[in-house]
């Protein structure tokens, strides 16, 4: 079986009036029916992957180089019908703000049965009863009535279960989620989480969520690939990352989770702001705030260490950890 | 250094025992207005019979969902929105009556979430942090802004003259933390405050928190609706859900057991942060319903797995837990009087 | 560890500081279009305020035998009117009439609009809801409807056009600069400023003018070239300015009898009042976006 994902030495740069290195040498592989978290801060790059997955970004202010295959299907190299049909069919996207992605003038009903209409090519009847199934299998209740429902009309939770309805539709492969319940209450987040745990079984499809809460990919993925500064700087299964996380920024991640800190103790924070990416990284991104920095940090890209079959840190203490 | 003095300066008035916020059955209503006559056709009941006080020097964080009215609460207690009924007593004095509300406005200040919209895009970030102190006519305003922004963090001979879009989210929550301490105020109400921050500058902006509090003698009400850190930085917590209070109580006393249904869900639908234990089932089902027209009885009902009759007719009252009286809860399960089915037992293990 | 010791704030360098009009002016100066606009609506000024040291003919001198002289004509730059009076001369002096009540009007309606349009934005309720009530009823007529129904009623005239002309154009400055305002009004710098006990007018002026003003500006210099085509409408109908007076509309009404004789020549003040607005209206564009601080 071919692998579902399989991004290489991926560098992407906006130009224009100021030019930013969002992404430098990304590579990232991804099993048939996996679950990936991308977890990292504002402006690490995690949403600009996703968008270059897609080919959502502006051509004219955009150099990539490397390569991105989906399914065996080289993404760089579609245009036109071709970018279309892969757009989701093979792969859609999940967004952030579902008030926004959604079209307020059409019904739900409408708007699913429209993209099967167009990837499927079946008729209105067909897709009307495809988008009836879809909204029931993301757990809207009544969803006969729902159907024919207008997006304001739904409350937050329920526009994002309609949003992934509308993206599993036309049976993807990879579902790229982008931080689909930051926006929600935590009540209503957990909700979402499960429902596209389930559906992703249900489906068997490969899901790469992205997201900047360390507690919300534990509860969606199987592994988790952490970046910053346009980087993926560590990579694992959840639990080896949650568990012994090797480079300083994943730790000082986990530190600033609060999740088990006693009330009142100082925090370890990390200090300083994400670097501004104006040039192109030829050290350590991360050193400028890393606690272990020393001389060798700051002399060239860090070396990406193998710990374990499919896990890789970028840090040279975890290379000498590795060899001691 | 001058800051430190006019802080030492502000009058406490009622004494160390004497809570520095009571409030006391606050309400407020928005009216919704609809038709070409602009009459009012529904209210949203944001704050609904709010009851809570805060002691001097301590941390009342208050979470909730959205539309819960933390919010409101907090634009009810630093003046900024009217109330409809009810008290706000501050350090003794009730405000309206013997406490104006121009004094109410220096002793408190907010620090908002959205780190941007609340600058000024058009004055440097001296002057956004001077404006207070110029307003209310304190001396050298200026000097008092440049050591607040050294205070804070950011150097004064780098960052005074700048506007806010040249700085980051932190620097700018630095900004606005130094702007409400500008007023030397003794309550700062944070409204979301660190929500909009990524984690690392968050922890960064909770230990500045954490500095100022000491070394001011302030107190603070941390709205948030993330739990983790609320509970790092509160010493007390209260629970809203629509428009009411449901919950309040010490961290630790909260963190052990949440005496009311909904604090429960609550709790457990934070993620798990154990691979090999997650959450298997939501503990909710559902959005929150609209505060325009709220359930009746307890207004939690419609989603509580323990809701019986009494819950849908009676709404419960603000009471004690047995042997916590600092731990209350509304719940009819809590209630030896209420009538409900396992009234007084609490909630089932 | 010496390298995390640079500071939480370290990656962010010393700078000049730099007004926010500054800026704009920097902005606007690395704009091409807007600085040939600048240019070219600087000399149309400058010539207008000047026209008496130039040296150009009498504007108001006629000649019965040196009618309607075509371009070019020797002594006669851009020839000669229905009267035989030197067109250069009546359209650089028309310039100044023309522009006169061409730009007065919207800076005064400039003035009182936003004056309207803040207090009502900001104070909203009751207020907001007679001051905008009004603005509507003036939006119901059509804008030259207007000015022709006021200029009517006042009678021929230089400052009854003026009057009439402002009138037109407070109750679109108006609007712009309420929705504006309640834009600005609910944003959290302003609850900020009102929680630290300022006045409602400390509020308005430091922090909502400055906000506000930029948008309202950039519209109300959008609007200087309606109203030239405006008043020169008013002046070609014959309710504004009167003859003898070199006015840019008016002189297109009298020369228009000679576009079958003399199409240029008749079309010479047009072109004037065409090469005015079209600069305008670059200019505020230009404008619009040097005052975006954003990016």
């Amino acid at each position: 079986m071919t692998r579902l994902l399989d991004i290489r030495n991926l560098t992407l740069r906006f130009t224009g009036k100021r030019t930013v290195h969002a992404l430098n040498n990304v590579s990232l592989a991804m099993e048939q029916g996996e679950t990936l978290a991308l977890l990292g801060e504002s402006g690490s790059g995690k949403s600009v992957t996703l968008k270059a997955l897609l080919g959502l970004l502006p051509p004219k202010r955009t150099q990539i180089e490397g390569q991105m295959t989906v399914n065996g299907i080289d993404v760089l190299s579609l245009s036109g019908r071709a970018l279309q049909k892969y757009r989701g069919g093979e792969v859609s996207m999940v967004f952030q703000e579902p008030a926004l992605a959604l079209d307020p003038v059409y019904t739900i009903g409408h708007q699913i049965a429209e993209s099967v209409m167009r990837h499927k090519g079946v008729s209105r009847a067909e897709a009307m009863s495809t988008a009836l199934d879809m909204l029931d299998r993301v757990r809207i209740p009544s969803a006969n009535r729902r159907l024919h429902n207008y997006p304001h009309e739904l409350s937050g939770g329920m526009r994002q279960r309609v949003m992934i309805a509308l993206a599993l539709a036309c049976r993807p492969r990879l579902l790229l989620a982008d931080e689909p319940t930051t926006a929600l209450d935590a009540t209503v987040q957990i909700q979402i989480l499960l429902l596209l745990r389930e559906l992703q079984k249900e489906f068997g499809m490969g899901v790469i969520f992205v997201t900047h809460d360390i507690g919300v990919a534990v509860e969606i993925s199987e592994r988790v690939a952490v970046m910053y500064a346009g980087q993926i700087v560590e990579e694992g299964t959840t639990r080896e990352i949650i568990k012994e996380a090797r480079h300083p920024y994943t730790q000082g991640l986990l530190a600033a989770n609060l999740h088990d800190v006693a009330r009142g103790a100082r925090l370890n924070a990390i200090p300083g702001a994400p670097p501004s990416l104006e040039v192109k990284p030829d050290a350590c991104s991360f050193a400028p705030r890393c606690p272990l920095a020393h001389a060798d940090c700051l002399k060239g890209l860090p070396p990406m260490v193998h710990p374990a079959p499919r896990r890789r840190v970028a840090c040279v203490c975890a290379e000498r950890m590795a060899a001691e | 250094m001058s800051v430190t003095e006019s802080f030492a300066q502000t009058p406490d008035k009622g004494g160390p025992a004497q809570p520095l916020v009571i409030v006391r059955d606050l309400q407020k209503h928005f009216p919704i207005r609809g038709g070409i006559l602009g009459r009012t056709t529904a209210h949203v009941q944001a704050v609904d019979g709010v009851s809570f006080s805060v002691r001097k020097g301590e941390t009342l964080g208050i979470v909730g969902e959205s539309g819960c009215g933390k919010s409101t609460t907090a634009r009810l207690l630093i003046g900024l929105i009217e109330k409809d009924k009810g008290e706000i007593i501050f350090d003794g004095q009730a405000l309206g009556e013997s406490l104006s509300l121009r004094d109410l406005r220096r002793d408190v200040q907010m620090v908002f979430q959205d780190s941007y919209a609340s600058l000024n895009p058009r004055l440097t970030i001296l002057d956004s942090v001077a404006f207070g102190a110029r307003v209310q006519g304190l001396d050298e305003p200026e000097d008092r802004a440049r050591s607040l922004m050294a205070r804070v963090g950011l150097d004064p001979d780098r960052f005074a003259h700048r506007y806010p879009h040249e700085l980051s989210g932190g620097q700018r929550q630095r900004v606005n933390i130094a702007r409400a301490l500008a007023m030397s105020p003794r309550l700062v109400v944070l409204d979301e405050a660190v929500s909009a921050l990524d984690k690392s500058v968050e922890a960064q902006v909770l230990n500045l928190l954490t500095d100022l509090r000491r070394e001011y003698g302030l107190t603070y009400i941390f709205i948030s609706h993330d739990l983790n850190v609320v509970r790092y930085i509160s010493d007390r917590i209260l629970v809203m859900y629509l428009g009411e209070v449901v919950e309040v109580a010490p961290v630790d006393s909260i963190w052990q057991q949440q005496a009311h249904p909904y604090t429960r869900s609550l709790f457990s639908a934070m993620p798990s942060m154990d691979p090999d234990n997650r959450t298997k089932v939501p503990p909710l089902a559902g959005d929150p319903p609209n505060p325009i027209n709220p359930p009746s009885g307890c207004r939690f009902h419609t989603r509580c797995r323990y809701a019986e009759a009494v819950c849908k007719s009676a709404a419960p009252r603000l009471g004690a837990l047995p042997g916590a009286p600092d731990h209350l809860t509304a719940c009819h399960l809590h209630d030896a009087a209420s009538g409900h089915s396992r009234a007084g037992m609490g909630i089932p293990a | 560890m010496a390298l995390a010791e640079s500071g939480p704030l370290a990656g962010a360098g010393a700078q000049k500081p730099q007004g926010y009009w500054a800026g704009v002016g920097a902005r606007l100066l690395r704009d091409p279009v807007a600085m040939i606009c600048a240019a070219v609506l600087l000399a149309l000024i400058l010539s207008a305020v000047f026209a008496p040291w130039l040296g150009l003919a009498d504007p108001y001198k006629g000649s019965m035998i040196a009618r309607l002289k075509p371009l070019g004509t020797d002594g006669y730059p851009l020839g000669t009117d229905e009267q035989g009076r030197d067109m250069l001369a009546r359209l650089i002096y028309g310039g100044r009439l023309t522009l006169f009540i061409g730009l007065m009007p919207v800076v005064l309606a400039f003035f009182i609009g936003s004056a309207l349009g803040i207090v009502a934005g900001y104070v909203g309720g009751m207020v907001n809801t007679v001051i905008m009530r009004v603005v509507d009823v003036f939006f119901a007529f059509p804008s030259v409807l207007l000015a022709i129904a006021i200029s009517g009623a006042l009678g021929a005239g230089i400052v009854n056009s003026l009057v009439s002309l402002t009138i037109v154009f407070i109750p679109p400055i108006t609007r712009v600069a309420e929705a504006v305002t309640s834009g600005v009004r609910g944003l959290d710098y302003i609850d900020a400023a009102r929680a630290t006990g300022a006045s409602a007018w400390t509020v308005i002026r430091v922090h909502v003018i400055g906000n506000v003003l930029s948008p309202i500006f950039v519209y109300a210099t959008s609007l200087t070239s309606v109203c030239m085509i405006l008043a020169a409408g008013l002046s070609f109908l014959g309710i504004g300015v009167r003859p003898p007076e070199p006015e840019w509309g008016l002189m297109l009404n009298t020369l228009r009898s000679a576009i079958y004789v003399n199409p240029w020549l008749a079309a010479l003040p047009g072109v004037m009042i065409f090469l005015t607005s079209l600069c305008l209206n670059l200019l505020s564009d230009g404008l619009r976006s040097a005052m975006n601080v954003r990016d």
